[in-house]
């Protein structure tokens, strides 16, 4: 272990990075990620690296996914301007099946919104932002340290799923500074690359795994990538029932390891009668209130998402099962609210606690709203 | 040299471009370079976009890759970047490249990325329909131009020359051999090579305009006094080809060739 140091959030991100393997960044600057982008240009060449300021965002992802297709472990990192760019790219990589990271530093919107302040309001474009079906697998961390651990994992669920990881944090996150000790050696996962002949070589067949292995470009399998609805040879094809069944298999790979990807932190529910629903720096706030609530007296827990997408239907219902209210409290007009109330499916009462002004929801605001016995809104 | 059918996948046969485009005529020439060349197929890669010149890549036995609209130069410069020894290339179409791509095929011109981009342009987009692109020429029929085009066109050439492309090239479908000998040679070119090569799309361009089929339209294109050529301009002006006769307006041959620094990225630069 390195000793403990101030390290920023957006920082950290580069850092999980490196640890896991990553080998090209392409990117375009915007605030509050640009920091991300300028870690990786001075770290990135001495681990053997390669960086490149693209255009726009969306030759940023377009670059990331040559890259990976070629054998590297590719990033990007933007915030919602740019997210909206990169959700073209997003569909391409989720439909070729190309593993990558894409970063998205929350700040208000929609447009250019608040450019420096924080915000929640792309949980929802993070799921459905690309068109057509797709499955998605978001990452949402509430600290420094767990910036690092989830860019780690970011990268090791694409490469494991072939599929797009998108990190998911906001401003107040990415321009953190904290004291903290990051690990120098991580468990890192590689795509699994085919063990077969490349005569025998069919590109988008997958065993029970639904994964399909991923050689690079130039190691002797050539092979074809498109967008478009493709057969096992990965070429096109019209054919709904081939489409269908690839559709099926993509979706299948995430929801059939569902248990696998999502993770929560369960704080303090197990005698509690009241229970904050947040993630990201919100998580942060309502730690800190369940806390203050426990020491006036009142037994609240909370539910801490750090995966947003596949969303942790599971623990919320277990959490709601135990308490009377659960208590949904987000940096936006209420995005997540509404899969708290699918999955606490009546058996706790869901309120909301928004806004959406670009100030961090703090922990005396969330006090406030359990001793009022009811949500802001 | 090798049978150009080496570099097919025959089994993805019947292709879909329409009878009498001339895409199919590139795709061939493309080959006979690649087969002078004699570069080493698993070391090939083509990037596309969308468009019927994109769709070449599904037939071509490489590693093919079949983008996003317009984004093809972008996709390239990430699997150059992460793979040097790879030949990166991209087959593009001019609604492809120079409309809704035309700021990613700029700044790989400008970048001087190794890699060699060859416009299809038919003057026209074909998949969609015949609706105008940005190469139709003024006064010209296409589905959203029923009373002619009243936008003037692009000259790729000189985009790409004022985007700081270090070759660029316009060839003739018409002209097959000369098209292989260009595209070779671009191929050698070190860094980001452009070449246009104009085909035809008589299923809408040619039937709107009435300018005839397939083989009228590559008559046409192949007359020797179809035009005067003129330089795009003197000083720049390295190779013209003087056997080829082009459209009005339309100089072919190597317009441009400069040999400038290479961007490979930022690297460590002391790796062999």
């Amino acid at each position: 272990m390195s000793g403990a140091r101030l390290v920023q959030g957006n920082e950290a991100c580069a850092r999980g990075a490196l640890a896991a393997g990553c080998n090209f960044y392409g990117g375009y600057p915007i605030t509050p990620s640009s920091e991300i982008a300028e870690h990786m240009v001075r770290m990135l060449p001495d681990a053997g690296g390669v960086f490149v300021q693209m255009e726009d965002e969306i030759a940023s992802l377009a670059a990331v996914i040559g890259a990976s297709l070629a054998g590297s472990k590719a990033m990007t990192a933007t915030s919602g301007p740019g997210f909206s760019l990169m959700q073209e790219h997003i569909g391409f990589a989720v439909m070729a099946e190309v593993p990558c990271v894409i970063v998205d530093v929350m700040r208000g919107g929609p447009s250019t919104g608040l450019p420096t302040s924080p915000s929640q309001g792309d949980v929802m474009q993070a799921r459905w932002g690309t068109h057509g079906d797709h499955p998605a697998i978001v990452l949402a961390p509430s600290s420094v340290g767990e910036v690092f651990d989830l860019t780690v994992r970011a990268f090791n669920l694409a490469e494991r799923f072939r599929t797009p990881v998108i990190l998911l944090y906001d401003e107040v996150i990415g321009h953190t500074r904290e004291s903290v000790q990051l690990p120098e050696k991580v468990e890192i996962v590689d795509r699994v690359r085919p063990d077969v002949a490349p005569a025998d070589f069919l590109p988008k067949a997958a065993d029970a795994t639904g994964v399909p292995p991923l050689p690079a470009f130039g190691d002797g399998y050539r092979f074809h990538v498109t967008g478009l609805s493709h057969d096992e040879r990965g070429f096109p094809t019209d054919d709904g029932h081939v489409a269908g069944a690839l559709l099926e298999r993509i979706h299948g790979k995430v929801s059939a390891h569902e248990d696998e990807i999502t993770s929560a932190d369960m704080f303090m529910l197990d005698d509690a009668d009241v229970a904050f629903f947040a993630y990201g720096i919100v998580g942060r706030s309502a730690r800190e209130a369940v806390l203050r609530c426990r020491e006036a007296g009142i037994k609240v827990g909370l539910i801490r998402p750090t995966t947003l997408w596949p969303f942790p239907s599971r623990q919320v219902a277990e959490a709601a099962a135990q308490v009377d209210r659960v208590i949904v409290a987000e940096m936006n007009l209420g995005q997540m609210i509404g899969e708290v109330e699918r999955a606490t499916a009546g058996r706790a009462e869901v309120v909301g606690h928004m806004r959406a002004d670009g100030e961090p929801i703090t922990p005396s605001e969330l006090v406030g709203v359990v001793s009022a016995g009811g949500g802001g809104h | 040299m090798t049978d150009v059918k080496t570099y097919l996948r025959e089994w993805a046969m019947p292709h879909v471009l329409c009878p009498g485009c001339a895409h199919g005529i590139v795709m061939r020439g493309f080959l006979e370079a690649i087969n002078q060349l004699q570069l080493d197929q698993d070391k090939v890669a083509v990037v596309a976009g969308i468009g019927c010149s994109s769709r070449i890549v599904g037939y071509i036995d490489f590693c093919t890759l079949h983008g996003t609209h317009g984004r093809a130069p972008a996709f390239a410069t990430g699997l150059k970047l992460a793979r040097p020894d790879l030949h990166v290339m991209v087959i593009t179409g001019d609604g492809d490249g120079l409309a809704i791509g035309g700021n990613h095929l700029i700044h790989a011109a400008r970048r001087n990325i190794d890699m060699t981009v060859m416009l299809l342009n038919n003057s026209i987009y074909g998949m969609t329909g015949g609706q105008a692109a940005p190469t139709t020429p003024a006064g010209a029929v296409a589905s959203t131009t029923p009373a002619g085009n009243t936008e003037p066109n692009f000259d790729a050439c000189k985009l790409m020359i004022g985007a700081g492309a270090s070759y660029v090239a316009r060839v003739l479908a018409a002209n097959p051999i000369e098209m292989s000998k260009v595209i070779a040679d671009g191929v050698r070119h070190p860094g980001f090579s452009f070449i246009e090569i104009v085909s035809d799309c008589p299923e809408y361009y040619g039937r709107y305009n009435k300018v005839g089929g397939g083989a009228e339209m590559l008559t046409w294109m192949a007359r020797r006094d179809a035009g005067v050529a003129v330089p795009l301009s003197e000083k720049r002006f390295v190779e013209h080809v003087p056997s080829s006769a082009v459209p009005p307006g339309m100089v072919t041959g190597v317009l441009e060739r400069d040999i400038r620094p290479v961007f490979t990225g930022v690297r460590k630069q002391d790796q062999s």
